[in-house]
């Protein structure tokens, strides 16, 4: 059985405590998207201010949650602020792959085939802070408070994407 | 009679597991209730010596397996009250009984232009069919608001009932503990030519059920809360009103004759029980009303209204107003079910802290989001007690509190 020093780290209670970014932006020039865990009633709203050249100006949180949820969305907006569009979605996607370890449904992964083993750190991507937040893998009901934060962002980047002209 | 929590614990076996050197603290059984041995073992002899289909077989187990299922029908009425066995129809649990009423006579029998009456504490199970039935009929749905203390608001009862066909309401609030005045509701719903279908599945494990005194038409509760297995649960009905409802779910069991041109229906309860029934989770659900009966449902209702009295002190005591309590303030309006929220600290993390010292509670919105809307909280903590929770739980519950606000104080 995992202890709770594994769940909650110091740093994720840090953030818990003291969220970064935490407020709004105006809607537009940012872009508004909403996540939500139907499960716990975990909401996170996400202002994301993305400039011409794609990177990410600025980024707020708001909604309210679990510690864990409120602490992934503080420590990505810390860590996502200043990067293209391409470095947020390589983020976005070793953060889920190290959640990703107990995420497995009913879409047939879960049978010892595919990504059903532990996954590696991607060597190519730095994760900081955010490696606090592996030993929620510990907690597989906790993985979801987790990964809100990450999902919204993807939205966010869709959403910009399908906002922008075609070239 | 008076309740012995010392001695029903012995009878869970799951009380005796260790988790990380913390004994189980289990108040989480208005979710799922903990199994006795009576049960567990009654299930195991009946798969051991005795399993056979039911009402097929002319061979001496298949004989004693259709006893055995059919005996467990007859336990299951007499502990509800109900005149015979003919109107105990054996579901999937109390979310499916709810669902038959109202595909069945929601569909078939519920007069054209007639309203059906909810309210705002309803389980997603007494929410979701309704809803269902709305979006594809155009039926009309009315809610009955809850007041901030989370009573019924019935001062306007007549009112809404007028147009009203059905009235499905539940006898306790699974969030909020609310004990509902289900007599009166019938009578006024009676009143006004309705049919009255009752949630039963958190008060007929903590109390005695009469459905003569409930004055109900039909009743929806499920075994897996009271002390017997999941996957078995129970629409009990009047049978002339069963009688009048068309079948549910077709296929073996539910008919009396099939032909390529057409089918008859076979007679109730069995017109309602298609396919191979839960046989041996029957017979887990008779052997839970044996063990209930044995402990006595009076003596069952008193020991849960002395620990909620104590929880209730005890907690505003030791906390004050770190916590809040939702529902009733008096322990005898309202069931073993304490729902709360404790200083800033997230249910779930609340939760994850209880957990780690062996202590299970929920969290989150109970399948009740419209209540949880009214109360105006996005999820709740909840602390259920049943016959094996006694004052060394709620001790355990009250240091996780302060464990959590150690952890999490802001």
């Amino acid at each position: 059985m995992a202890g709770l020093e594994d769940l909650y780290r110091e740093i994720i209670l840090d953030h818990y405590r003291s969220p970064r970014n935490r407020g709004d932006l105006p809607t537009p020039p940012a872009y508004r998207v909403e996540g939500f865990n139907p499960l716990c009633g975990d909401e996170v709203v996400l202002y994301v201010d993305i400039d011409d050249a794609g990177r990410v100006a600025d980024i707020k949180v708001d909604g309210q949650g679990c510690s864990i949820s409120q602490s992934s969305a503080s420590m990505m907006t810390a860590a996502v602020k200043g990067r293209t569009e391409a470095e947020t979605r390589d983020l976005i996607r070793a953060f889920k792959a190290m959640m990703s370890i107990h995420e497995r449904g009913l879409d047939g992964n879960g049978d010892g085939h595919g990504d059903s083993g532990p996954v590696a750190p991607d060597p190519a991507v730095d994760m900081g802070e955010l490696e606090a937040l592996r030993g929620v893998v510990k907690f597989p009901v906790r993985i979801k408070c987790a990964t809100l934060s990450w999902n919204t962002l993807a939205e966010a980047f869709d959403q910009a994407g399908l906002d922008r002209p075609a070239e | 009679m008076t309740l012995d929590v010392a001695s029903v614990k012995k009878d869970f076996p799951i009380l005796e597991r260790d988790l990380a050197g913390h004994r189980l603290v289990f108040l989480d059984s208005a979710a799922s209730s903990q199994k006795p041995r009576a049960v567990l073992d009654a299930m195991d002899h009946y798969y051991e010596t005795t399993h056979a289909n039911v009402h097929r077989g002319v061979y001496t187990i298949a004989e004693e397996a259709t006893q055995a299922y059919e005996a467990a029908r007859a336990r299951v009425a007499r502990f509800i009250g109900a005149p015979s066995a003919r109107g105990v129809v054996f579901t999937k649990n109390a979310t499916e009984a709810i669902n038959l009423v109202a595909h069945s006579y929601g569909r078939a029998c519920l007069p054209p232009g007639k309203a059906v009456l909810l309210s705002e504490m309803e389980h997603h199970a007494n929410l979701v069919p309704w809803l269902m039935l709305r979006e594809e009929r155009g039926v009309e749905l009315r809610f009955l608001a809850v007041d901030d203390d989370g009573r019924l608001v019935l001062d306007d009862l007549d009112r809404q009932l007028d147009g009203v066909g059905l009235v499905s309401v539940t006898a306790m609030s699974n969030v909020l503990g609310t004990l509902n005045p289900i007599a009166r509701i019938a009578d006024a719903a009676h009143a006004a030519g309705a049919v009255v279908l009752v949630d039963a599945a958190q008060s007929v494990p903590h109390a005695v059920t009469d459905v003569a005194e409930l004055g109900c038409d039909l009743m929806a509760f499920s075994a897996h809360k009271m002390c017997g297995p999941t996957g078995i649960g129970v629409l009990w009905g009047r049978e002339e009103l069963l009688e009048s409802m068309p079948a549910f779910l077709g296929g073996g069991e539910m008919i009396r004759d099939v032909r390529l041109d057409g089918w008859t229906p076979n007679e109730i309860p069995w017109k309602f029980e298609a396919g191979t029934p839960p046989i041996a989770e029957a017979v887990g659900l008779g052997a839970a009303v044996d063990y209930l009966s044995g402990l006595g449902m009076e003596a069952v209702r008193e020991h849960e209204v002395a620990l909620t009295t104590h929880a209730l002190s005890m907690l505003a005591d030791r906390h004050g107003d770190d916590l809040r309590i939702f529902g009733p303030p008096d322990p005898h309006d309202r069931g073993g079910v304490l729902s709360f929220t404790y200083r800033d600290v997230h249910p779930h993390d609340l939760s994850q802290v209880l957990d780690s010292a062996g202590v299970c509670i929920r969290a989150g919105h109970h399948c009740a989001r419209p209540l949880m809307r009214r109360l105006g909280v996005p999820a709740t903590s909840r602390a259920s007690f049943y016959v094996y929770n006694d004052e060394a739980d709620v001790e355990a519950l009250s240091d996780g509190l302060f464990a959590a606000a150690d952890l999490f104080s802001i």
